[in-house]
């Protein structure tokens, strides 16, 4: 193991060992969420509430895509490095946003030993924490695949790994830039597209992939230094006898049935297991061929899925949607903290789903402690079955006549990251509540593959909020109206602060006052922002970094 | 799965939509869709997301209809997608990753006898063409326009929901600014305008989309510390500042700092949204049935 690898690894420890308490490291941002937690708490506290309104811009780059790489000026700074590429398209597509223009910037950022890994699809930087100067940029030639985003990258030592839209795993040097290797990861005639960050936990890069065809899921590991398959896990049975089979009309009805992994998931130390969310189950909008019965639930579609990191097995899920009609993936991050729950100190994961639902599980053994509805508007389900989980109501599905449902198929919340507060046990989640006309546009089920057959047409919303949603009791402690509609993630420290995209273009530092509604107390108006922001320590000092409009934005106390 | 991602729709959504009323489709995971695959992207400039098979003559394709359903529609249904006994073949791993038959031959000519499918004495040229026409149908009808009839409301129902408990006639009248509406909107648009009041907004625009709703603007009325009001159309509102529009058309904006100025916004689909979380379906329909008589 190189020196650069050992330093990762303990700085992986110090972000994962102390599940409680403590939080992120201090000084890097070293995996997706920061931490294998998933929670987005940062113990940094020299930002707080009592000085975060000096916050102010340590530095801005904009970054261009693709081969053509940076733009100088003549007034402006430098050009960056000529792109580095890689890719095995003969004939790469074009596409603004990938191949020129500015990136769309809605993953995680990397921040190990000073340096930032930044990626948007098709493309990587590394760049100087301080000053944001880019040290290389590598751009892959696409053969296609949907460019709808990427989510970040993973790092082991000194190699980096990220996912492109045509469906390879691309690693990096993490000093140079230059390719190590690439290995396709999922079969690109089937329409799959990855945009996941991958996640490195010990000897395993952990890739989701995604599809909107009616295509198999699973989640793969490879070696990160040859980038060989360990192990690949299917989310629906792919075989007869397989577990779970007994819950689909039909073994080709479940290779066909979804349950994509397309974001990362959390992974907890003390039991190995890699707990991670699938998607919807497919053909999306009718449960007709796949699920004629009740007893077809369709697994493991729209799931918490805990699976045995070395060896790929699963070792339990719990389904949150059973034989969902409404493209509501389970796919949010099941964060882990640890609480207590009747008295007794229980270890857990909590997911704030899409479907307008949160879920309290024990993540030793995915037994059922809690669900509550954290969205007022979802009114597709009118009960909750002793599992705990929420009953579909076959009224509310797409209809030719047209249901008013809610929420909308972006659902209550989607892949923005929640943070969970370890001081008042709050999950803090950005909530759409938001209502469609579901029409059902072709009456014959077996014309609706993947996410054919529906419209939805937006028809009002009640708002979009950032709320508080206790995990002992699942009810909202406070629920604060945001006045734009988006939110792209959130970040929590020990500060008192809560880091948000106000949905107005700004980023904005909210104070938290315990079970009483924060008070805004810092924004910066920067334009559309894009992903969640991150906070670290570099030189002593604490940065927040948020990304806009294809550019990057670090902050800190001047 | 994915939705839409982009806050770079915002723009669009937030013209569409009253300030205040609708949160933009910026949260969650997807773009617009693409319609369907193969497809010629989503601008003209752009190749494709995935793979297409060439074209092939349409007179391989036709013969390849006719030797499937001749020898394959009993198992498969007469347009492939499936039937009684054989799986769906459009959407199929074999078939999607099959170009000019080269993967289905031996799949035909062998048989999977595991699965009770029976080998069939086809030659490669035939069963060519049968891939030729597989190829050549579309894999989902996603994006495509709908020619369903969405009627199925109690036109009566509507009228007396309209002028009773539906509480419509505080604002409309079927004779005032609803009169032909009927004939102005597709009933689906026209339903959707009942629950949104105009607010909203369909996921696709259609190129013969019906004339905007004329829906009064959202105003606000901001109070200075001095006591001074100033009023207008709310231009754009968030937790630092507020901005409008005055009966001049001046534009005036202010900064807000915890509750001041007074910041007080009145929605005129303020009632369409306080409705939302108390629909019943049959109500919206019934109105719909009601509504596309107004002629």
């Amino acid at each position: 193991m190189k020196t650069g690898a050992l330093l990762l690894s303990i700085a992986l420890c110090l972000a994962t060992g102390p599940l409680v308490g403590q939080g992120l490291a201090t000084d890097a941002w070293p995996t997706y969420a920061g931490d294998y937690s998933q929670r987005r708490y940062s113990p940094l506290r020299q930002i707080d509430q009592t000085n975060v309104r000096h916050l102010t811009l340590a530095w801005l780059r904009r970054l261009t895509a693709g081969p053509g790489g940076s733009e100088g000026g003549w007034f402006g700074p430098p050009p960056g490095p000529p792109a580095i590429t890689g890719g095995v398209a003969e004939e790469p597509v074009t596409m603004p946003g990938a191949t020129s223009g500015s990136p769309r910037l809605s993953g995680s950022i990397l921040q190990v030993n000073g340096i930032l890994y930044v990626s948007s699809p098709d493309n990587a930087w590394a760049m100087d924490a301080l000053d944001g100067h880019i040290l290389w940029h590598y751009w892959w030639k696409s053969r296609g695949g949907i460019h709808i985003g990427n989510r970040g990258m993973a790092m082991y030592g000194d190699w980096l790994y990220f996912e492109t839209p045509d469906d390879y795993l691309v690693s990096l040097d993490a000093k140079t830039g230059q390719e190590r290797w690439h290995k396709e990861i999922a079969d690109f005639s089937q329409q799959y597209f990855s945009t996941t960050a991958p996640v490195v936990v010990g000897d395993h890069v952990l890739v989701g992939t995604g599809d909107d065809l009616d295509a198999p899921g699973f989640l793969q590991s490879f070696d990160p230094q040859t980038g060989d398959l360990q192990w690949k896990f299917y989310t629906v049975p792919m075989n007869q006898g397989d577990p779970g089979l007994e819950t689909w009309a039909s073994l080709d009805a479940a290779r066909h049935g979804g349950a994509q992994v397309w974001t990362p998931g959390s992974y907890d130390p003390e039991t190995h297991l890699y707990i991670f969310g699938t998607g919807n189950p497919t053909p999306a909008y009718t449960a007709r061929l796949r699920a004629p019965r009740d007893e077809h639930t369709n697994l493991y579609t729209c799931s918490v899925v805990a699976l045995n990191v070395d060896t790929g097995k699963p070792a339990w899920y719990f389904q949150t949607s059973p034989n969902d009609t409404h493209d509501w993936d389970a796919t949010q991050a099941p964060v882990l903290f640890d609480g207590m729950v009747a008295g007794k100190p229980r270890k857990l994961t909590m997911q704030a789903s899409r479907n307008g639902y949160v879920f309290v599980l024990d993540r030793t053994n995915g037994k059922h402690l809690l669900t509550a509805k954290y969205s007022d508007a979802a009114n597709w389900a009118e009960t909750v079955n002793a599992e705990g989980q929420p009953v579909r109501n076959a009224a509310k599905d797409n209809t030719v006549a047209g249901s008013l449902v809610s929420p909308d198929n972006g659902g209550a919340t989607n892949w923005n990251p929640p943070s969970y507060d370890p001081r008042t046990g709050f999950l803090y989640v950005v909530l759409r509540e938001i209502y469609a006309m579901y029409y059902l546009t072709n009456k014959d089920p077996r014309m609706l593959v993947g996410l054919g057959g529906s419209e939805q047409d937006v028809v009002g919303s009640l708002g979009t909020s950032i709320v508080a949603i206790d995990y002992r009791t699942g009810k909202l402690a406070w629920k604060y109206r945001l006045t734009g509609g988006s939110g792209t993630g959130l970040l929590t420290t020990a500060g008192g602060l809560l880091f948000a995209n106000d949905g107005s273009g700004s980023l904005v530092a909210l104070g938290l006052r315990g079970r009483r509604s924060p008070v805004p107390l810092w924004h910066a108006q920067i334009g559309s922002i894009e992903n969640a922001a991150e906070t670290y320590t570099v030189g002593g000092r604490q940065y927040v970094l948020v990304a806009a409009e294809g550019a990057l934005y670090a902050f800190y106390l001047q | 799965m994915h939705s839409w991602r982009g806050s770079r729709c915002l723009g669009i959504v937030i013209l569409a939509c009253a300030p205040t009323l609708c949160a933009p489709q910026s949260a969650a995971q997807a773009p617009p869709r693409p319609a369907q695959a193969p497809q010629a992207g989503r601008d003209g400039n752009r190749a494709p997301d995935y793979p297409v098979h060439p074209p092939a003559p349409p007179e391989q394709v036709a013969r390849g209809e006719q030797i499937f359903r001749s020898n394959c529609s009993f198992c498969h249904g007469s347009d492939a997608r499936g039937g009684e006994t054989g799986p769906n073949l459009v959407r199929d791993e074999v078939v999607l990753r099959d170009q000019r038959g080269e993967l289905i031959t031996p799949i035909v000519q062998n048989g999977i006898p595991a699965q009770g499918m029976p080998k069939f004495a086809l030659s490669a040229a035939d069963i060519t063409d049968i891939a030729a026409w597989l190829h050549s149908q579309p894999l989902s009808d996603r994006g495509a326009p709908s020619t369903l009839d969405i009627l199925v409301g109690d036109a009566k129902h509507g009228e007396a929901y309209f002028n009773g408990a539906g509480r419509c006639t505080q604002c409309h009248s079927a004779t005032g600014d609803l009169a032909g509406i009927g004939s102005r909107y597709e009933p689906k648009t026209i339903q959707n305008l009942i629950v949104s009041g105009g607010g909203g907004r369909g996921r696709r625009r259609s190129a013969a989309a019906a004339p905007p709703v004329n829906v009064p603007p959202t105003t606000v009325t901001v109070t200075l510390p001095s006591g001074q009001r100033v009023q207008g159309d709310l231009d754009h509102l968030s937790a630092f500042v507020v901005a409008l529009r005055d009966s001049n058309g001046a534009y005036h904006s202010f900064a807000r700092h915890d509750s001041i100025p007074k910041v007080v916004v009145t929605n005129p689909l303020q009632w369409h949204i306080d409705r939302l979380p108390q629909w019943r379906d049959a109500d919206i329909h019934d109105l719909t049935a009601y509504l596309v008589t107004l002629k």
